[in-house]
């Protein structure tokens, strides 16, 4: 096969192709698959063999909207694009009909645009209702039928299609219309005000300010830029469509790898693992050591309950994992990589396993990558399901063939690391952001976030939450405007009482600090981590000792058992823990609690140790009467919470600047 | 060099030495549960963390290396709290069954627990119920009472080469265990012992004996005898609080005899019979040309078994002649119950060794029974020994001096050096030469095979020809050796030694798996300096030269490598599979 050639790069870069007119992308993530988007792939497929059609059916990976899997786009010509979410097989003959041929959008499917417009450019062709009120949804057929029946009246029905909106991404602000194809929204719109949206705003063209929702999205892709638009599975469509390995590019002809740290320097760009240590430091550290040969590692054993971030942007955008492991090699001079992604995500293996033979067969990866003296090979590496294998040294000694357990540091994997050679190890995340950073430069990226933690941070949001999905937003969004604007709320519309972050290695945010902006800094203060990036929304009818309990488990099942502090602290906090959401618990269980902790804390060897007590211990500090009231109340009053019979005591009001209940020494 | 200071004492070591090491410097003890002197720091029970100044973590103080201007703290109320939480938590998964344990008193756990005095149990003990794994008959696996130090791995994997036993499972279920979780007796396992020398607690022991023997001594229809190997006089103090290296030959005569042995035998006496058959057997292939060089001794029932299992290519190269042992027993059975009049049948002979592969070995093949009997009826290690003399009420240390039967107990100051590493070698070089030659060593002291380097190798001038030889201990450094003979093989090269001595247990049998505990270089180098002084204050130095001997063969025996010597005092040596299953 003929390799790629710097020129044609270049020539990529500066003539984008242009998009087919017609076309329909079906997001094939492991999320949409197991939601059935295989189904409606082969549907489509089915379709436009039998009917003959011209659309193109293209695959792509996941936008982040796991609450409507399988969800699929479709453009048609002179139409916006379109995401319906909920798809089945049965629909895609409506989506053929209905949208390619007709021009007519399908109810209770669409999800609207997050790019919120001010400005109305040409005539409304279509408007999206969704009612968000208290009672969601109840009124949305109401606003169709208004609207509908006004169109009629001024005879504007045939031009303008009224749609029910699966999801129109603006929460509990009433009844909310989107004007397509503008984007135009409107929020908190009342019945008297549906005459006047189709005067003013469809008839006459002009934007009604007081209704117009404002707030601009909340989210900033840049991890996710490509996902759900890139084919995985094509580095064509990466190079073409994607300003694929423009960034590497970038690297070997306009400038050295000394340039390059520093421009990772420049971007504040931190560890998206969790840990948030900064990567050009990690890259500056590994180049400066003298070695024959040294490693680049992707981290992908991404294991903490609820999190899929890091399987998402595998499994969607690989080539951008890729190319930011190969500018990592470059910067920091090293000629061999691993990517260590745990085998229960095959669709993720499988993709960077194929991105990795493409980039090989383009002549990006082996010697002399696009006739520069660069040089590189990757190989991929599976866990084995063990989650201390995210730990750097004991990631290292699977890699090696050895049993995972974590070894004392130093020596640092950057001086000592696989197979003995200087080894930087980096999560997916954050090599998604290194294309990024090198196409568009550190400074933009620095433009987001706060002082210290910069760019923006992919979470994973799950949990008592209306929408659950991949949220990419700037560091410094609060808790609430993640929650809340972008994920549209509490499920069911009841009361949140905490938020958990940084899976077992974190801890619980108790409601009166979701205004806090998520830095590194901050969730640690609140005895939280930023972690890897899973948030867990809990409500009120959540009990705390079982969340405690919950993530404390999952610690006890994974700890390696080297170290005596985590292999017997975990297990015997669990027990008394047990014991205390049983209504069997003494008053000193609170203080061996607090002992063993610290002694997890302070004497483990590993992240996983140090940090397996934080559930525990926010929990304790937030919530603590309700394990007050577990050992009052006895085994009769653990015995009505469990059967949802009594709730979980009521925390009381505290706010921020009060000491916490237990007072705990902070481990970092 | 790097400058620090611990606890505001100022402190200067070399680059590398860590931070437990550089404390002990300035007479600071960081207490510590998992790391050995011998091993590398695995950073496993958390009890020896400290403080660095402006860190916010402690830190582990075996591993971490000290560097230029660190302040260490290594003791603060945050430091002292942690490490009595975490041994709590150690003792929460512990037997705690210390009055009934092997280790009862020698235990490394309970005396930190007693140094911490943790007055009460807040922790609710938690220990899983397995059974023990008696399956050897030589080490015992109690594997409720591993703490999960990883030493015993440790040395099975780096320092022996052997890997039978590795950590199964993960959390709370972790344990040790042989690989695969099948019995120790299906592993690759060479009963060493070293883990159990090298073990902090109870959980590795070895197979307790002395019942058995007590039952013997007891009875008055056998007639028991007794013979102590050449390690054990200079390293059985040490269970008393002697310092290592003090020599108790005289006294254990005396003690064994008060326990009520009816003869004491000196194994150092059938070291000069193996070095007579090894050396006669050495001549045989280097000088006559009959037989495959490098001839390799074979007196360590470890590595004998490693090389059935690991090394079986190297059968052809192994001295046939049985170890010390193996042919005081036959002798003890055969010739001293002819000459006394005792029938072998009522006879129990029982051996002092610092092995627990000696237990196996005393059924290793049928040739252990060259008597009609089993030749030797209990192995017992020397920390056996010494709770036996505990058990006896003896005032061992106060003891009048003894003195051995004059039959099979007389040795040369050759049968004495056995017991380190390179004493086999320098024993049978002396008689060699002398063979070879017909003349006496000008220096009988071999230089170039002692010491505690892990192979030794040195050429020797026997009558103007050149002896090439290598001395290994610990088995792991056996490979490098037997690597560099079979590329000499593939590549039809003269070999690279003619003689090979190789001892399972580094720094040899002072070091074995059935010495007292606490053993490291610092004791090995004081237990092998016992053993040449020892040989230094022989007269005889020669094995050939031992009167006894020369008469035993006399009387009994035949010549060296006779007919009769062939069938009492050699072995056979087959293939064996790695794992039995």
């Amino acid at each position: 096969m003929k390799t790629l050639t710097r020129q044609e790069l270049e020539d990529f870069a500066a003539n984008p192709p242009a998009n087919p007119p017609e076309w329909i992308r079906v997001q094939l993530d492991t999320g949409g698959i197991a939601a059935g988007a295989e189904a409606v792939h082969a549907a489509l497929a089915h379709e436009r063999e039998e009917r003959k059609l011209l659309f193109s059916l293209q695959r792509a990976g996941s936008i982040g909207y796991s609450f409507a899997d399988p969800v699929i786009e479709v453009q048609a010509p002179g139409m916006p694009r379109i995401h319906y979410g909920h798809v089945t097989p049965e629909l895609v003959g409506q989506v053929i009909e209905d949208h390619l041929r007709d021009r007519r959008l399908i109810d209770d499917h669409v999800i609207a645009t997050r790019q919120r417009a001010v400005t109305l450019d040409g005539p409304v062709t279509h408007l999206l209702v969704r009612d968000t009120g208290p009672e969601t949804g109840s009124k949305t057929e109401f606003f169709q039928f208004s609207f509908t029946e006004e169109l009629k009246r001024r005879g504007l029905a045939e031009r303008v299609q009224v749609v029910r909106a699966l999801d129109i991404g603006v929460y509990e602000e009433g009844a909310v219309i989107q004007l397509l194809p503008s984007g135009v929204t409107y929020a908190n719109v009342l019945a008297p005000d549906v005459a006047r949206i189709v005067a003013e705003s469809i008839e006459g063209g002009r934007v009604i300010d007081d209704l117009l929702w404002k707030t601009p999205d909340r989210q900033v892709r840049i991890v996710l830029r490509n996902c759900g638009d890139v084919d995985p599975d094509s580095l064509d469509d990466y190079l073409r469509r994607a300003s694929g390995y423009q960034g590497l590019r970038r690297a070997l002809f306009e400038s050295n790898p000394e340039q390059v740290i520093a421009e990772l320097k420049a971007s504040g760009l931190r560890g998206r693992g969790g840990a948030g240590f900064p990567t050009w430091m990690k890259w500056q550290l590994t180049r400066a050591q003298p070695a024959p040969q040294r490693y680049v590692i992707c981290n992908g054993d991404e294991g903490d309950p609820g999190a899929f971030m890091d399987r998402s942007v595998l499994e969607s955008d690989p080539h951008s994992v890729l190319e930011g492991m190969m500018i990592a090699a470059y910067a920091m001079g090293a000629s061999k990589g691993y990517f260590y992604i745990r085998a229960e995500y095959p669709k993720a293996v499988e993709r960077i396993e194929r991105a990795i033979r493409q980039a090989r067969e383009q002549g990006l990866l082996g010697k002399n990558i696009l006739g520069s003296t660069f040089s590189f090979e990757a190989k991929v590496r599976l866990g084995a399901g063990a989650f201390v294998c995210g730990e750097e040294t004991a990631l290292i000694a699977s890699i090696e063939g050895r049993r995972g357990s974590p070894s004392p540091r130093p020596p640092y994997p950057s001086v000592r690391g696989l197979w003995g050679m200087p080894t930087a190890i980096n999560n997916v995340e954050t090599l998604a952001c290194v294309p990024a950073i090198l196409t568009r430069g550190g400074a933009w990226f620095a433009g987001f976030g706060t002082e210290t933690s910069k760019g923006t941070k992919v979470f994973a949001v799950t949990g008592k939450v209306r929408n659950a999905q991949l949220v990419e937003v700037p560091m410094g969004t609060t808790l609430r405007e993640i929650i809340y604007e972008v994920c549209g709320g509490v499920l069911d519309g009841r009361e949140i009482k905490a938020v958990q972050t940084g899976g077992p290695s974190g801890g619980v945010i108790p409601v009166q600090h979701l205004d806090t902006r998520v830095s590194y800094e901050s969730l640690q203060q609140l005895g939280s981590i930023m972690g890897s990036g899973g948030m867990l929304v809990m409500d009120k009818t959540d009990s705390m000792v079982e969340v405690a309990k919950f993530y404390l488990k999952f610690c006890v099942d994974e700890s390696c058992g080297k170290c005596a502090p985590c292999r017997i602290g975990g297990y015997q906090l669990l027990q008394i823990l047990d014991r205390i959401s049983r209504g069997r618990g003494s008053a000193g269980d609170l203080a061996l609690i607090q002992r063993i902790c610290q002694a997890m804390q302070r004497a483990s060897l590993c992240g996983l140790g140090q940090t397996a007590p934080n559930p525990v211990l926010s929990t304790l500090r937030y919530f603590g009467e309700e394990y007050q009231a577990f050992i009052e109340g006895g085994p009769s009053y653990a015995r009505k919470v469990s059967r949802g019979s009594a709730s979980p005591a009521k925390a009381p009001e505290r706010t921020g600047t009060t000491p916490p209940v237990n007072p705990t020494p902070s481990n970092r | 060099m790097i400058k620090a200071r611990i606890n505001h004492i100022d402190v200067e070591v070399p680059e590398g030495t860590s931070i437990l090491d550089a404390a002990r410097q300035v007479q600071v003890k960081i207490p510590v549960l998992c790391k050995h002197k011998d091993l590398h720091a695995t950073a496993a029970c958390g009890i020896c963390i400290v403080r660095n100044k402006g860190g916010n973590r402690l830190i582990r103080a075996c591993c971490t290396p000290l560097e230029n201007n660190m302040e260490i703290t290594t003791h603060d109320r945050e430091i002292v709290e942690v490490r009595r939480s975490t041994l709590e938590l150690i003792l929460s998964n512990h037997p705690q069954a210390c009055l009934n344990c092997g280790r009862n008193g020698e235990c490394e756990l309970q005396t930190l627990a007693a140094d911490f005095n943790i007055p009460q149990e807040s922790i609710k003990r938690y220990v899983k119920d397995v059974a023990p794994d008696t399956s050897t008959g030589s080490i015992i696996l109690e594997f409720e009472k591993c703490i999960k130090c990883g030493r015993c791995i440790q040395v099975c994997q780096e320092m022996q080469n052997v890997w039978a036993l590795s950590f199964l499972d993960r959390g709370i279920n972790t344990r040790m265990a042989p690989a695969g979780d099948i019995t120790l007796a299906e592993s690759p396992c060479v009963k060493c012992g070293q883990c159990s020398a090298h073990c902090p607690t109870g959980a590795i022991v070895e197979n307790d004996e002395t019942p058995e023997v007590w039952k013997a001594l007891h009875d008055p229809d056998r007639i028991c005898v007794v013979q102590i190997a050449p390690s054990v006089r200079v390293t059985v103090g040490e269970a008393f609080g002697l310092p290592p290296g003090t020599n108790l030959t005289k006294k254990l005569y005396a003690v064994l005899r008060r326990l009520g042995f009816r003869a004491v035998f000196d194994t150092n006496f059938s070291a000069d019979v193996t070095i007579v058959e090894e050396a006669s057997e050495f001549i045989e292939r280097f000088v006559n040309k009959r037989g495959s060089l490098p001839l390799i001794t074979s007196c360590c029932p470890s590595w004998t078994d490693h090389m059935e299992k690991r090394h079986y290519d190297f059968i052809d190269n192994f001295s046939t002649a049985k170890s010390p042992q193996q042919m005081l027993g036959v002798l003890a059975k055969t010739y001293y119950a002819q000459k006394l009049g005792f029938d072998p049948a009522k006879m129990f002979v029982v051996s002092i060794m610092p092995c627990t592969a000696k237990k196996y070995e005393l059924s290793r093949t049928e040739e252990m029974y060259a008597s009609g009997y089993k030749d030797i009826d209990v192995a017992l290690t020397t920390r056996e020994l010494a709770r036996m003399i505990k058990q006896s009420g003896v005032d061992f240390l106060n003891l009048p001096d003894g003195a051995p039967d004059s039959i099979l107990g007389d040795y040369s100051g050759a049968g004495t050096i056995f017991g380190a590493t390179g004493g086999v070698m320098e024993a049978a070089v002396r008689t060699a030469h002398f063979y070879a030659t017909g003349k006496k060593l000008e220096k009988v002291e071999v230089e170039a095979v002692r010491g505690l380097q892990g192979v030794k190798e040195g050429t020797l001038n026997i009558g103007g020809t050149q002896v090439r030889v290598a001395v290994a201990h610990g088995l792991a450094n056996v490979e490098e050796v037997l690597e560099r003979v079979r590329t000499a093989r593939r590549t039809g090269t003269e070999t690279p030694y003619h003689f090979i001595e190789v001892m399972a247990c580094p720094g040899g049998c002072i070091g074995g798996g059935g010495q007292p505990y606490g053993v490291d270089n610092e004791r090995r180098r004081l237990r092998i300096a016992g053993l040449y002084q020892d040989d230094r204050d022989c007269a005889v130095r020669h094995s050939h030269e031992n009167p006894e001997v020369l008469r035993v063969y006399d009387d009994f025996l035949g010549k060296p490598l006779g007919a009769r010597a062939h069938e009492l005092l050699h072995t056979r040596y087959t293939a064996r599979p790695l794992y039995k299953r």
